[in-house]
């Protein structure tokens, strides 16, 4: 299946993008997508502390994905 | 007359009085209320002036820094003449002329887990415009301990992000916190600030007006505060996002203060004890082997857009191309390498020589910014 993945933040650095598109297979959720990241950008193995939001609602790690879900990566960020 | 308002402040908030959902009930909340702003920097500077201008009672201003010169490209409520002086005492005098009917409060000093709870207590709402992640914790466990609802923002060169943690819900409980979102801090380094990563000086001006709204929303009453609800936005796309929140059930129970500084990684990370490890030369051991004419290599793992604030020459490496750059450094003569701080410099002196074995390579301590302070003051500081 086919996700949208946004990020801010770090995350952009991590990925060099602001938008990824990725596919995984059926029924895979929050916490696949995650380990997928990290294999493709080990620099995510490091941001443990990164909130996930499906089609703008936070999501926990066992929340199933699915087809054509918007997903937002979004790290903390500490300026002020 | 109303009793509790004098004709000049009646004549000063009538915008407010006049607005049928705000109204003289809405101003006299503002007034009886207690704000403390933590930070009276880029979010603190929106923040305070409409707080003050907007006519709430008692402002509490916490900020242990000094206003500095590259501080004014974004902290609006500071002038040149104030360079050197503190952040909180300036603040309050800049703010006093803008409004004499608000009470400041003024807290010179850094906000730890050992005053935390004796500052906070005293105030209705608190709003964090901190630039630090002990700090951002710290704010967030002493309001959930004390009961009260903290505003949130934060920046990062283009993006900003608003929430109202903490806050009492219709149903009597509280809403998520910090630490819903974000339980654990990310490691030391990962997440630069606003000093290392750059911040866009007009993006705190939007975000701190942002979060005055929520505070304002909060104590009258009016609206709907952004509790639950995680504002984001991009000001290089001009997108923005809300994403919902909620108490995450498996989040330990917040009892107590904590160390925030070891929460964080920040005292003795594993990364600091290796890169303290490198072999390092001086500002003024570099400016004799130039003025001497000795035989050295000198690397810039800065990037190129860094190159053209401040230069002290030698070849431009960024950190992340320093690997495959390895076979073009010398192992006969002393390799400098430098970057702003001294610490990227150390990351790649700590890279070349565990993948290459080098063993002639020299950190620049304290980096460019040493280099400025000590050797050649028309370079700049950034």
């Amino acid at each position: 299946m086919k996700l949208s993945v946004l990020l801010f933040g770090i995350a952009r650095d991590i990925v060099g993008d602001r938008q990824i598109s990725v596919d995984l297979p059926e029924n895979e959720n929050v916490a696949g997508l995650l380990n997928y990241l990290k294999k493709e950008y080990p620099s995510f193995n490091d941001l443990q502390s990164l909130l996930v939001a499906v089609n703008d609602t936070y999501a926990k790690s066992e929340h199933v994905l699915q087809e054509n879900d918007e997903i937002a990566l979004i790290p903390p960020v500490s300026g002020g | 007359m109303d009793s509790q308002f004098s004709k000049a402040e009646l004549e000063r908030y009538s915008r407010h009085l006049i607005i049928p959902e705000f109204n003289i009930e809405g101003q006299r909340k503002l007034k009886e209320s207690k704000v403390l702003v933590v930070g009276a920097g880029g979010l603190g500077s929106p923040l305070l002036f409409y707080l003050t201008a907007a006519g709430a009672g008692t402002i509490g201003i916490v900020d242990f820094d000094t206003i500095e010169e590259s501080n004014l490209q974004r902290q609006v409520l500071f002038t040149v003449d104030d360079i050197g002086k503190s952040k909180a005492k300036t603040a309050a005098q800049r703010l006093k002329r803008l409004n004499p009917h608000v009470e400041f409060r003024v807290y010179d000093t850094q906000l730890t887990s050992d005053n935390a709870l004796e500052i906070i207590r005293d105030y209705d709402v608190i709003a964090d415009g901190t630039d630090n992640f002990p700090t951002r914790y710290l704010v967030n466990d002493a309001c959930v301990i004390l009961g009260k609802t903290n505003v949130y923002a934060s920046i990062f060169r283009f993006e900003g992000q608003v929430s109202v943690f903490n806050h009492l819900m219709p149903d009597g409980s509280r809403g998520p916190n910090y630490r819903d979102l974000f339980p654990e801090p990310p490691p030391p380094g990962l997440v630069p600030s606003c000093a290392e990563g750059g911040v866009l000086g007009v993006l705190p001006g939007i975000i701190g007006s942002l979060q005055a709204n929520e505070v304002i929303k909060i104590i009258t009453g009016v609206g709907e505060p952004l509790a639950g609800r995680l504002f984001l936005f991009d000001a290089f796309s001009f997108e923005t996002r809300t994403v919902k929140v909620a108490k995450d059930p498996d989040t330990k129970e917040i009892t107590k203060l904590i160390d925030y500084i070891e929460f964080c990684g920040l005292n003795n990370s594993s990364q600091k004890t290796e890169e303290n490890m490198v072999k390092e030369i001086t500002v003024q051991e570099l400016a004799s082997l130039k003025e001497n004419g000795s035989d050295y290599q000198l690397i810039d793992v800065r990037e190129p857009y860094e190159r053209k604030i401040a230069s002290i020459e030698g070849e431009l490496v960024p950190l992340a191309q320093i690997m495959s750059f390895a076979d073009n450094i010398a192992r006969d003569k002393k390799v400098i390498i430098y970057c702003r701080s001294g610490s990227r410099s150390a990351q790649a002196v700590i890279q070349l020589e565990k993948q290459n074995g080098f063993d002639n390579l020299y950190n620049l301590k304290g980096g460019i910014l040493a280099w400025a302070k000590e050797i050649d003051p028309t370079v700049a500081k950034y």
